[in-house]
């Protein structure tokens, strides 16, 4: 220190200098500095032609129409960008490497939470990876970071599949999910509702599920007056709101569903501030005040509300397919599944990417397409992923055992999807307000610190703010 | 740098050599010396702190074209109850943080100096420094059970008869917030205690024979000679713990990411989930700046009481 305030001044400029030369390198407008060349801007508009002019891919240059977008016969290395959660991708990725042997893996996992935060910032990058899992779509749009999936749509024959699949991943110029471009494909399409202890439900009288909110009502009065916990749920904000599944099945109870996916697909004009939603709302507080609810619920983690219900504590509990092989392995036998209101659930297509700046995009989205028409991955996709795999109209579902909390699932999301009654989750319509509205309004909500009014008018208020 | 052919480079040159002759060798030596870490400052700290001010002038997602918006991302901040919420609640941390670490810290240290000699005294300095040495996120975890609603610190209160006051106290509106204070004073104790007991070991011991033999009482003891002999290492241990408590994340993160409500929002996990969720790096770097002025007017009168006692 003393050495330094001697008084050389020279020295400290010159130093100030060098330092301000490596600070000043970084200081062109932040836009700039990141924004995508224009190539991808061209690459993104939709291809005329049936196949993507991608070069490089022997198949496409040979015989376009016919053979479609494939991994061609060179040494290929896709890379994958995927979720710790899911084992999906890593076993799909082996079985397709057997049978297309110069497709070789670079498989990167990450957490949800961790991944999508830096998802934007590889698939701007020169190395981003081929596929990536996404469930935010509308700002990767934005930024022109996603591949625009239409040749595909055509080359492969999506537009000839159930077209509800593609429902959630089209984006249209405003940036509006429901119409436009395929931007993301569904590896498969999860179900969401409510598991049941099987046992327990028995012990109240339940022989078959409840068709109606009273009916609801009846069975969860019954199991707190028997001293189980009615419904065992998550909220602690570290895993985010868990209370917003239920509070979506209520609103689809007293509200229309159609309604709900206008407003999560952002349609100008939608609310979910209305005496429908309202009624919605209440009843969940309802729940909450009567204590069919734990009453640590906002401290209670994802993981541990899915332990402890497999444990026995809660008659029911509101959550998706995703954790079938949890629920079989804990109570193999004993864990039912139902929709609730009947035949209306949260559906959504468990969603990957090809980057805009994907190397090997036919090869990618050949192994998307790959995965829910092949027998075999359609088979790994039921038995790791848990969901229906989707596809094409006439693909077979892969059998399962019959007594298996997944043959109900499955049965459940067919029910769904005959009844058009698919809706996304409220916490996907902007990628700001499941954190920062969804999850602190519901804390509130159970805190007593906010009402159900106050509740949908904030979170109404979030949802135009953050477009 | 410059070629000989530049006009008014000779003079450049001739400038740029009586400069250097006027250096001592061992001064450039020394900046030599200084260098490396000197670049890695300027690479790693300045050149961030450069780009975050130029960041919150600007509404930017992160990676697609940033508009300019002027001083619009601080007007937000000053006008967000939310924003200016985590602020508060960064205040309410330097209690937790900062002055129940240093006073206990300073307990401590001098028990330990006046009973804890040799091996016992050893093992309570390494036991209090553990948590420093562990992963703040593998705290946050452990400490996510020991407060959950059939974790440790229930099962105690039970058995100590004081069931009715068991609580999940991370998912308490009113007790969620010192709950992480009670994280952070786990955390922080052990270092606070170890740099005040090594400032204890510099006090002269004819000082306290002197009080001693005067009739002084410990009390007395502690209080004139102990806490004015480390009033330096006090300065330091407050430095370092208020800069902890303002500029708090990885715990809070791990163990409530805010909740319940916004109970435990801070300023450093708005930022992060201003820039990384919400993709609003703009607001998050305006948050970041304020941050950065509040903790140098927080810190500024602490290190006035190091320049006084150095004078």
């Amino acid at each position: 220190m003393a050495f330094m305030l001697t008084g050389r001044r020279a020295h400290p400029s010159l130093a100030t200098l060098g330092l301000a030369a490596i600070i000043v390198t970084g200081c062109a407008t932040p836009g700039a500095v990141a924004t995508p060349s224009p190539a991808p801007t061209l690459a993104a508009t939709p291809a005329p032609t049936t196949a993507p002019a991608e070069s490089g891919t022997p198949a496409v240059s040979a015989s376009p129409v016919a053979a479609g977008p494939n991994c061609g016969t060179d040494p290929v290395t896709l890379s994958a960008y995927v979720e710790t959660i899911s084992e999906l991708v890593p076993k799909l990725s082996e079985e397709f490497t057997k049978q297309y042997p110069n497709v070789t893996w670079d498989i990167k996992l990450d957490t949800f939470a961790n991944g999508s935060a830096n998802l934007p910032r590889l698939l701007a990058s020169d190395n981003a990876p081929d596929i990536s899992r996404a469930a935010m779509l509308i700002d990767l749009a934005k930024d022109n970071l996603l591949k625009d999936m239409t040749p595909y749509e055509k080359a492969f024959g999506w537009d000839k599949w159930p077209q509800a699949q593609f429902e959630q991943v089209r984006i249209n110029d405003q940036f509006k999910r429901g119409t436009g471009p395929i931007r993301a494909f569904g590896l498969n399409q999860s179900a969401v509702g409510v598991f049941y202890n099987k046992d327990l439900a028995a012990k109240i009288g339940m022989t078959e599920p409840p068709k109606t909110v009273e009916e609801f009502d009846a069975l969860l009065a019954k199991a707190k007056a028997a001293g189980l916990q009615p419904i065992m749920q998550w909220n602690a904000a570290t895993s985010g709101g868990g209370l917003a599944f239920p509070l979506q099945n209520l609103m689809a109870s007293y509200g229309d569903h159609k309604a709900i996916n206008d407003w999560v697909f952002l349609k100008s004009g939608a609310t979910i501030d209305t005496p429908e939603f309202l009624q919605a709302t209440q009843k969940l507080d309802e729940w909450i005040k009567k204590g069919y609810f734990p009453s640590d619920v906002n401290a209670i983690e994802y993981t541990d509300a899915a332990g402890r219900f497999g444990k026995g504590e809660g008659v029911f509990t509101f959550n998706g397919d995703w954790q079938n092989g949890g629920y079989d392995k804990d109570l193999p036998g004993k864990v039912g599944f139902f929709t609730f209101p009947q035949n209306v659930g949260m559906s959504a297509p468990l969603t990957f990417v090809v980057g805009e700046k994907s190397k090997h995009a036919d090869c990618a989205a050949f192994f998307l397409n790959w995965a829910v028409t092949n027998d075999k991955a359609r088979a790994i996709n039921v038995a790791v992923g848990g969901s229906n795999p989707g596809g094409p109209a006439d693909a077979t579902i892969p059998a399962v055992s019959a007594d298996s909390v997944m043959a109900q699932t499955l049965a459940a999301g067919a029910g769904v999807t005959a009844n058009s009654g698919g809706m996304d989750f409220i916490a996907n319509a902007t990628s700001g307000i499941f954190f920062q509205s969804w999850t602190p309004e519901l804390q509130k909500l159970v805190g007593g610190k906010t009402t159900p009014e106050q509740l949908l008018k904030d979170v109404q208020a979030f949802w135009t703010k953050d477009q | 740098m410059s070629s000989p052919d530049r006009p008014g480079a000779p003079a450049a040159r001739r400038r740029t050599s009586r400069l250097l002759r006027g250096v001592r060798r061992e001064t450039l030596v020394g900046w030599l010396f200084v260098l490396p870490a000197l670049g890695f400052y300027a690479m790693f700290v300045l050149q961030p702190l450069v780009l975050s001010f130029q960041y919150s002038f600007y509404d930017w997602d992160g990676v697609g074209p940033a508009t300019w918006v002027g001083i619009d991302n601080y007007l937000k901040v000053f006008a967000d109850d939310e924003l200016l919420g985590t602020i508060f609640n960064a205040f309410k941390l330097i209690v937790f943080f900062s002055f129940i670490p240093v006073s206990l810290g300073l307990v401590t240290a001098s028990v330990i100096r006046r009973a804890a000699t040799g091996g016992f005294g050893t093992v309570s300095r390494t036991v209090l420094f553990l948590p420093q040495i562990i992963p703040l996120v593998a705290a946050g975890i452990m400490w996510n059970w020991v407060l959950a609603k059939s974790g440790m610190v229930n099962q105690l209160l039970t058995a100590a008869g004081l069931g009715g006051v068991t609580r999940a106290w991370l998912g308490d509106f009113d007790w969620a917030l010192p709950a992480v204070g009670m994280i952070g004073i786990w955390v922080l104790l052990g270092l606070t205690t170890l740099l005040l007991l090594t400032g204890m070991t510099k006090i002269d011991p004819a000082l306290y024979e002197a009080a001693r033999i005067d009739g002084a009482s410990a009390w007395r003891e502690f209080i004139s000679i102990t806490v004015p002999s480390v009033r330096n290492e006090i300065a330091v241990c407050l430095t370092v713990t208020v800069i902890a408590a303002l500029a708090a994340f990885d715990v809070i993160y791990i163990s409530t990411n805010g909740g319940p409500g916004l109970a435990t929002m801070v300023p450093g996990l708005k930022i992060y989930i201003l820039s990384f969720v919400a993709r609003d790096v703009g607001t998050a770097s305006a948050l970041a700046m304020v941050l950065v002025v509040l903790v140098l007017i927080v810190i500024s009168p602490i290190q006035r009481l190091i320049r006084e006692s150095d004078s």
